[in-house]
């Protein structure tokens, strides 16, 4: 098999290509964080009663909620923001979807990729 | 071996410098984990209560063993910087390194904001003066711990041995000081983990838990970043990876057992500090000082370590070509891969002042998680393709294959985990992930020399 002789890549190519890396990072971890999907899923269940024991916390739980400086009325949206465990099947089926394709993607390219790699290294001896 | 520190002459290839030991894998990978105990386990707590937190610091500490035997026996073989980006490019493939190298790089930085964010947060709580914010002293965390990096892998890491030391010993001085075998007159576990309490969501719960359950012991694996750095990796790396793991199973059931006795669960699952809210509840100011003092040390050497990882996985890519080579210089004189460094810098801290501390810490366990996944599936390959006995193994890792399936079905059990709650967050990084892989299959890889990144004296692999 012939070695495989790359392109050289101007200094500008070089740069555009860092740009492309650099936007795609932003956009990866910017993005999600912009559009407020990023974040725990997580809503409050009100409670109209705002006592120690209505928020379902016995005197030991109190007496420490009170040390750390909260009040039944303060301690109300960190005790009672919960997460809401419903399996939305849609979404699970899709996030399986992308995962596996994702990574059959990058197995099967890679191969392709491997091969060449191994016929040039090992063809040479 | 000779060690040099002298300057390479000119028109000499500049390489890194193998200087470190066993205590310095050690450093590096529970340097970088430790602040993990600090903060972020207890937002398991959150999403399962007390008791899945505990659950998950177990099973998760399994996965972790895991990763640390296989990790052990493919590094101690495939000794050479960007660890498992090495690996994945001698046993599956070009794209398939180039994306590890993405895992490890968006892990380690997103690691390092946290750490920032957490250490700017303490600082702010600790001083309660109104109107002071924590980016400042995120800004100077992050541009001195790069310079130390810039200025060389000796010092940093023997500044990460003594920063994690301290840490450690907080934990332990934390335990022993409030009486662990006794209940009642410090510890309560009985009174605020009760049959009613212990898993509010139910299993389910337990299992939405492992997302944060990572966060006990993520980074250990970044050991194997310093493979070209090591005098002896076939003896270093696995030694200090799995003296590392002993060490921080220790630590993490430790800190379970002190946080969970001293606060409720639902406060445990929000706060950023929950070592040092121990410290204040114990009525001690010099456990509570000695406490704060260590959740700053500990994320200082955890982003130091992580600056150390991500900037050698950068390098690599573009000694590699797959990104371009301006990257893989190394400093003349400081021998270091300063340009990385460098480079990644203000992507830190432009996403230290965006994120907060759970959305930064989700998107490095995400990619961690897509890491462990590809772990799982090249200790089977790479046992495939090289049979034991036809190369020289450093290491060989017992009861192979239970490890990678062992693995390989907690990541799958995390990657659900991380759906319920998290889920947008997943999709968004894996459709980013393979974006990019487009990108370098279909562009960017012709640059790449083909048969010159296969680097190791080995046979030809079986099968091809």
């Amino acid at each position: 098999m012939s070695r495989y002789t790359p392109p050289e890549q101007s200094k500008a190519g070089q740069v555009f290509d860092i740009a492309v890396v650099v936007v795609a990072i932003f956009v990866a971890l910017w993005l999600p964080l912009k559009l407020g999907l990023a974040g725990a899923a997580k809503s409050i269940d009100a409670l109209d009663a705002k006592t120690w024991e209505a928020l379902g916390q016995n005197p030991t739980m109190a007496s420490i909620w009170e040390k750390l400086g909260y009040t039944p009325e303060t301690a109300h949206d960190i005790i009672q923001n919960r997460f809401h465990y419903v399996i939305d099947w849609p979404t699970l089926i899709i996030m399986a979807a992308v995962l596996v394709g994702y990574f059959v993607f990058l197995f099967r390219a890679s191969d392709r990729e491997y091969r060449d790699v191994i016929n040039e290294k090992f063809d040479d001896k | 071996m000779t060690i040099t520190l002298e300057p390479a002459i000119h028109g000499d290839r500049v390489s890194l410098l193998r200087v470190l030991g066993p205590a310095h894998v050690w450093a590096l990978g529970v340097g970088i984990v430790l602040v993990g105990e600090f903060t972020g386990w207890n937002f398991a707590a959150d999403k399962g209560g007390a008791l899945a937190a505990l659950i998950v610091c177990w099973v998760v500490g399994l996965l972790y063993t895991s990763v640390a035997m296989i990790d052990s026996e493919v590094t101690s073989t495939v000794a050479a910087a960007g660890g498992q980006y090495a690996q994945a490019k001698h046993i599956v493939g070009p794209l398939m390194a180039f994306n590890v190298a993405l895992f490890l790089v968006f892990a380690y930085t997103m690691l390092e904001v946290s750490d920032a964010i957490l250490l700017g947060d303490t600082i702010v709580a600790k001083a309660g003066v109104e109107g002071l914010t924590h980016n400042s002293f995120i800004a100077a965390t992050i541009v001195v711990l790069a310079w130390l990096n810039y200025r060389g892998v000796l010092m940093t890491l023997n500044v990460n041995f003594v920063i994690t030391a301290i840490a450690y010993i907080s934990i332990v001085i934390l335990f022993f000081s409030v009486s662990p075998w006794t209940q009642g007159a410090v510890l309560k576990l009985n009174e605020l983990v009760t049959p009613g309490n212990a898993l509010p969501y139910g299993w389910i719960g337990v299992i939405a838990a492992f997302q944060f359950g990572i966060w006990y012991y993520l980074g250990i694996e970044g050991t194997t970043q310093a493979a070209e750095e090591v005098r002896s990796p076939a003896r270093s790396l696995p030694y200090g990876t799995m003296a590392g793991m002993i060490t921080l199973l220790i630590a993490a059931a430790m800190t379970w057992y002190v946080c969970a006795s001293m606060m409720p669960w639902e406060y445990l699952g929000i706060t950023y500090y929950p070592l040092w809210d121990a410290g204040k509840l114990t009525g001690s100011p010099l456990l509570e000082n000695l406490l704060f003092v260590a959740t700053l040390l500990a994320a200082m050497a955890s982003a130091n370590g992580c600056i150390n990882d991500a900037a050698r996985a950068w390098f690599s890519l573009g000694r590699d070509r797959y990104l371009p080579t301006w990257f893989s210089a190394v400093h003349p004189r400081y021998r270091t891969p300063y340009r990385s460094i460098l480079f990644l810098l203000p992507i830190a801290l432009a996403f230290a002042f965006i994120a907060d501390l759970n959305q930064a810490i989700t998107f490095s366990i995400l990619s961690g998680v897509l890491q462990y996944t590809f772990m799982s599936i090249n200790i089977i390959m790479f046992r495939k393709k090289w049979p034991l006995g036809s190369i020289r193994r450093g290491y060989t890792h017992p009861f192979h294959p239970i490890p990678a399936i062992v693995l390989f079905c907690l990541c799958v059990v995390t990657f659900f985990a991380i759906f319920l709650g998290f889920g947008s967050q997943l999709i968004a990084m894996v459709a980013f992930y393979f974006l990019i892989s487009l990108w370098f299959h279909f562009y960017r890889y012709k640059f790449v020399r083909r048969g010159d990144q296969f680097t190791m004296p080995w046979p030809k692999p079986q099968g091809y």
